[in-house]
């Protein structure tokens, strides 16, 4: 019987594709694995106690002492803000699809127009959120960082829901539904109950894209030196910090940008495995 | 007789294609009525029709009337979870809600505000887990996510999940078939103790089952209804030549 390993082809074609999938993977993990040690490397040495307690000392936002306090409220308040505000509009745009629109033409035209959303360049977010401040002579604010932050994360909110909420078992919702339930009911008792560890991945995402960005903020949020207290004031934050510290001339401050980027990156490490963690424990009950 | 849903000239078509046939039937009450027929002869669609499941699917299309007592349900003033409420169903594979034993009886009687306080509630769902013969083995385990049960117990809770909303009618669609043996038995008993205060009506394919628990049979093929009446007639006398040829396991 010829069962002895040959190598035809097919057996070299597939260990080549192995291999290049695994160097792949292997781009991801160091590419992350560089990305921490810079900013550790870096970072750290710049990093005191003073810079996540005090608001920057000696010169307009590139400091050379004090801290970065109204960046890290600035960023919190607003990535915090905007992404409750984007879960406010998202969820029910998501159950809306899913449960009204199963199968209308419409929904994949919303689903279409979240995707161009989505595409859009963070930096026309923060023009077009621009033009209509001035429009409604609104000053660059803390609300308007919010409000262009919210913009920006909606459509990979709504559509990370979606993808979620669509992978949601018919037979669920009509298990549901025969007990007499009202599709209202069955959206907000069953759906958002089976899909909330993907609904919290889902505001990560956003919450990611919201602090990280810098471009739509730079002009609906501008930038101050003091920690933000009104709505309609200025704020900081976290990624405008860095791009003023690390655009200065002085090397002491750019250091600083390192550890504002540490900063940064702790963050959204500290939000990500939290939201893992509570997405484990909500996702006990959830149908497989 | 006592009829319990009255079906008259009902056809269904999904987009074109007709599903179902001019349909006329009397349904008894508190019996075992099954719906027998080869896979693709519309024993489901018919069932859906019962608890108005049928215009979840949105090209189908629907003429006729179907009374339960003296009551229209496809009548326009008719409140659509109000049917489902008073007509239950057992799908094919269980599945339970995403939350606890506990909750997934409680669930109904909270969205119908069925029951106040806590102590009904509870007595409720003991009830209901002791009518589905499931309360011994879960008694000390009420909040642990229903997913942790065997899939035969799930059934067992799924049907506990649908008397708790007090139904007058219990649909069952193949509800053994992804069981295993010693569960369905379990099932087909509790149907038996069931049938006194509630109308049953099961779609099957496993004839030996239909024999077990059949009063009424409904023998249906290519979207007709070819004949139907008591068990005993139809399964001991046979009239027309198609439930001969199926009941001989010639199709």
């Amino acid at each position: 019987m010829g069962m002895k390993k040959r190598w035809h082809l097919r057996h070299i074609s597939e260990a080549i594709m192995k291999i290049v999938m695994l160097f792949s993977c292997l781009i991801v993990i160091c590419s992350l694995g560089a990305i921490l040690w810079t900013v550790l490397s870096k970072g750290i040495p710049a990093f005191s106690w003073e810079m996540i307690l005090q608001v920057p000392q000696g010169g307009y936002s590139q400091g050379q002492s004090g801290g970065i306090l109204n960046a890290i409220l600035g960023s919190l308040y607003m990535a915090g803000g905007g992404t409750l505000l984007s879960l406010i509009i998202s969820l029910p745009i998501a159950l809306y699809l899913e449960t009204y629109l199963g199968e209308v033409r419409w929904a994949d035209l919303i689903r279409l127009a979240l995707d161009v959303l989505w595409g859009i360049p963070s930096i026309v977010y923060g023009i077009f959120g621009f033009t209509i401040m001035l429009a409604i002579g609104m000053r660059a604010s803390l609300l308007g960082g919010i409000i262009v932050l919210a913009l920006l994360e909606l459509p990979i909110m709504v559509r990370a829901m979606d993808e979620v909420i669509r992978r949601m078992p018919k037979d669920l919702e009509q298990a549901a539904l025969a007990l007499g339930s009202t599709r209202l009911e069955v959206a907000l008792r069953i759906v958002i109950r089976q899909m909330m560890p993907g609904i919290i991945t889902a505001i990560l995402l956003a919450f990611g894209r919201g602090i990280g960005d810098a471009a739509s903020v730079l002009f609906t949020a501008g930038y101050t030196d003091r920690v933000p207290t009104s709505l309609l004031r200025p704020a900081a934050s976290l990624p405008l910090a860095i791009f003023f510290q690390m655009s200065t001339p002085f090397p002491e401050v750019q250091q600083r940008a390192y550890a504002s980027a540490l900063v940064l990156t702790v963050i959204v490490l500290i939000i990500s495995f939290s939201s893992r963690l509570l997405a484990s424990r909500l996702g006990k009950f959830t149908i497989k | 007789m006592d009829t319990h849903i009255k079906v008259r000239d009902l056809n269904v078509y999904y987009g074109k294609r007709i599903a179902l046939k001019n349909i006329n039937l009397d349904i008894p009450r508190n019996q075992i009525t099954i719906i027998m027929g080869p896979s693709g002869c519309g024993k489901t669609t018919l069932l859906k029709c019962f608890n108005r499941f049928l215009e979840l699917v949105v090209t189908s299309h629907i003429t006729g009337n179907i009374w339960v007592d003296s009551q229209d349900i496809y009548a326009n003033d008719v409140d659509v979870t109000e049917v489902r409420k008073r007509i239950g169903l057992l799908a094919q594979r269980p599945y339970p809600l995403p939350m606890s034993i506990y909750e997934n009886v409680a669930h109904g009687l909270r969205i119908h505000r069925m029951k106040n306080g806590r102590t009904e509630y509870h007595d409720a769902v003991q009830h209901y887990l002791k009518t589905a013969g499931l309360w011994e083995e879960v008694e000390k385990r009420l909040h642990e996510p229903a997913t942790s049960l065997s899939i035969g117990q799930q059934q067992r809770l799924c049907l506990a999940r649908g008397l708790a909303v007090d139904p007058e009618i219990l649909l069952g669609d193949e509800p053994t078939s992804a069981l295993d043996p010693i569960s369905s038995q379990h099932i087909e008993k509790i149907l038996l103790g069931l049938k006194s205060e509630y109308t049953i009506v099961l779609v099957t394919h496993i004839l030996r089952q239909a024999k077990r628990l059949a009063d009424y049979v409904i023998f249906m093929y290519m979207g007709e209804v070819i004949e139907a009446g008591q068990a005993k007639d139809i399964f001991e006398n046979p009239q027309e030549e198609l439930t001969i040829e199926y009941l001989n396991g010639i199709f």
